[in-house]
């Protein structure tokens, strides 16, 4: 197991009356890509800049290699930050943006100056040592303001919706860049975004948050795949969430009918919401099915037609290559892997 | 746009008027002998060779000082000020912010009679310092109450610009700087000094160029004789008479100050 680096232990915050962290618990190891994930104004930018310094935790504690560091000022942590607006220094150039932190610690210039050369290298800008800041593109002052953080040798760092103000092109390019970077270097990276497919993308680990409070912990495919509360489940990507009751282990009934399912664990007739990812359910004849409905709407969608289907009880949204014209009656085929049994809100 | 293009018509005659005109004036009699009838203009340097005489050039020299000396303090006063101000909370800096611009309000006579009162031998100062057994200082009339009514006076034109530049300043930039590990003090040097820079410039050539073409301020609190350029000016214009000698010493003037301003503006763009 690799080591732990940073510890969150039930952290809160406050803000005037406003409780902005309500408890967040959560181990941080090194040379992880570490994301957190949740709607605006759930906690994350609050969470990253306690971790950086730049604000007090009401209660709780940071621990940094098991050390307690929430009342240690910024410039003595050994964590940099990457600005959601860069905040690049208008009044110094690229090199001398760069060698800000280095020229801090009073090292040696011909030093300075292959270091940032190096880093220059490593973000793809060799040869805008003289470039004025102001001037550069979006995507450049982005790998400006990585360098910049990079170049101090941090044990993390630290994101906050980096891509945030790209366009969508080079967003996609600036994804997979990071994500080696983070390999390059080798170091942690907490990595804040609102944007799902971003995280799952590009993290080891993504940490889904709402309203101050951590809903879930676990790799990409965990969270896609066994979403443990609705939150979650409606969150990341489409799904069809449903009321239903766990009869026992690996038995689940919903809409009048029962499943055999992968789940267990949970109390015998326990009220639970299952989750249907659109792209695991197939259209079948009437006969072969115990869900059956009318087809309402079909819309192509790229890869894939997106296809509502009525039922009695509500309307399906199903993903899947196949064609199924308007007004065909068709049966809705679940295999017991597709069904994923979660917690009622709540409840848990 | 180009509708809108005639109705600059009347604002650029309005300049020229009072602007350009007196200006061609000045010259004119800058450059000429006393009693000149329009038509019979005799050119003369004369003028310019009578101003390089000691008395004058000590004159000037004695404002040059007195400026630079109300400079450094205004910006040394007024740099933490309008620091202060600019980290408070959103709301008391609108209040702050009047405060300090309230005294330009009054007229700015009133308030130098304020300080007459104040300052003299009997004035209340003076007074107070007697209840505590402390002889009385002579304050007026020396270079203290010059400078003092200078300072006062000029204040908010150094705390204006300055705070205008700190409180636009991106707080990300300063972040920026704890994060890659400067203390407040490295950060304060390194970063928000630099970033203000073009109002700390704006501050200087505005107290500096205020200071030395005053000539109420000197007069009231400085006394008869003492001496500035802008009360050389005046006296020349409306005691003595002698109008070509004064608008040569107003073009020097004015010279001297662009030469400066241009210097300043020259700082100002290195610093970017
Ligand atoms: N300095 C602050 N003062 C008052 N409220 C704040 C401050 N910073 C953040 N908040 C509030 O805290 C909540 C969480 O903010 P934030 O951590 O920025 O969320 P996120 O980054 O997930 O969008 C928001 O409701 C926001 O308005
Ligand atoms: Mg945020």
């Amino acid at each position: 197991m690799k080591n732990k680096l940073i510890e969150l232990v039930d952290l809160t915050k406050n803000f005037d009356d406003q409780q902005v962290l309500r408890g967040i618990n959560l181990d941080i190891y090194e040379n992880e890509f570490l994301t957190l994930l949740g709607p605006s104004g759930c906690g994350k930018t609050t969470t990253l800049r306690i971790i950086a310094g730049f604000e007090e935790p009401s209660s709780g504690q940071v621990l940094f290699n098991g050390i307690e560091i929430s009342k240690l000022p910024p410039y003595k942590r050994e964590v940099n930050t990457v600005f959601q607006k860069y905040a690049l220094f208008p009044h110094l150039n690229v090199a001398e943006n760069i060698a800000f932190g280095l020229n801090l610690k009073k090292m040696d210039k011909s030093v300075i100056a292959q270091k940032v050369e190096r880093m220059l290298k490593m973000v793809g800008l060799s040869g805008f040592e003289n470039r004025d800041v102001t001037l550069l593109s979006g995507g450049q002052q982005q790998r400006v303001a990585i360098a910049r953080a990079l170049v101090n040798e941090p044990k993390v760092l630290l994101l906050d919706e980096p891509l945030g103000a790209l366009d969508a092109k080079i967003r996609k390019a600036m994804q997979v860049e990071l994500k080696k970077i983070q390999r390059e270097v080798g170091i942690t990276f907490i990595y804040v975004t609102h944007d799902q497919e971003e995280a799952l993308s590009m993290s080891d680990t993504v940490v889904v948050m709402n309203n101050g409070e951590i809903q879930q912990i676990g790799t990409p495919t965990d969270i896609y795949n066994e979403p443990e509360n609705r939150f979650v489940a409606s969150f990341i990507g489409e799904s069809n969430i449903i009321e239903g009751t766990m009869i026992k282990d690996f038995l689940v009934e919903f809409d009048g009918n029962r499943f055999e399912c992968v789940d267990k664990g949970f109390p015998e007739n326990e009220p639970i919401e299952v989750v249907l990812r659109p792209e695991d359910l197939d259209i079948v004849s009437p006969e072969e099915a115990k869900i059956t409905g009318t087809v309402r709407n079909i819309t192509f969608k790229g890869v894939h037609y997106e296809i509502l289907i009525e039922t009695e009880n509500r309307t399906y949204t199903v993903h899947t290559t196949d064609y199924a014209e308007v007004g065909r009656k068709v049966g809705l085929k679940l295999g017991p892997e597709d069904i994923h049994v979660m917690w009622k809100m709540g409840t848990y | 746009m180009k509708q809108y293009k005639h109705l600059l018509k009347p604002y650029i005659i309005w300049a020229a008027v009072l602007i350009v005109i007196p200006l061609i004036l000045i010259a004119l009699y800058a450059f000429t002998e006393e009693g000149n009838e329009v038509l019979t203009l005799s050119f003369t340097f004369d003028n310019f060779r009578k101003f390089a005489e000691a008395t004058y050039v000590n004159v000037i020299l004695k404002s040059f000082r007195l400026g630079l000396v109300t400079t450094v303090i205004c910006l040394a006063a007024g740099y933490p000020l309008a620091f202060i101000i600019s980290r408070s909370p959103e709301r008391v800096q609108g209040l702050l912010i009047l405060l300090v611009t309230i005294p330009e309000w009054i007229n700015m006579l009133l308030r130098t009679y304020a300080w007459m009162n104040l300052l003299s031998d009997n004035g209340i100062i003076n007074q107070l310092l007697g209840l505590l057994g402390i002889d009385p200082v002579t304050m007026m009339y020396t270079d203290f109450s010059v400078i003092l009514g200078l300072v006062c006076n000029f204040m908010p034109f150094m705390v204006i610009p300055i705070y205008t530049s700190l409180s636009k300043m991106d707080h990300s930039l300063i972040e920026a700087a704890y994060d890659l590990g400067a203390n407040r003090f490295q950060t304060f040097w390194k970063v928000i000094w630099k970033l203000s820079m073009p109002g700390v410039v704006n501050g200087i050539m505005m107290v500096f160029l205020l200071s030395i073409s005053t000539f109420v301020i000197p007069k009231l609190l400085g006394g008869g004789q003492y001496m500035l350029i802008g009360n050389l000016i005046e006296s020349q214009f409306i005691s003595v008479g002698d109008w070509n000698f004064g608008a040569a010493i107003s073009l020097i003037l004015a010279v001297i100050i662009l030469i400066f301003m241009h210097f300043m503006k020259k700082m100002d763009s290195q610093d970017d």
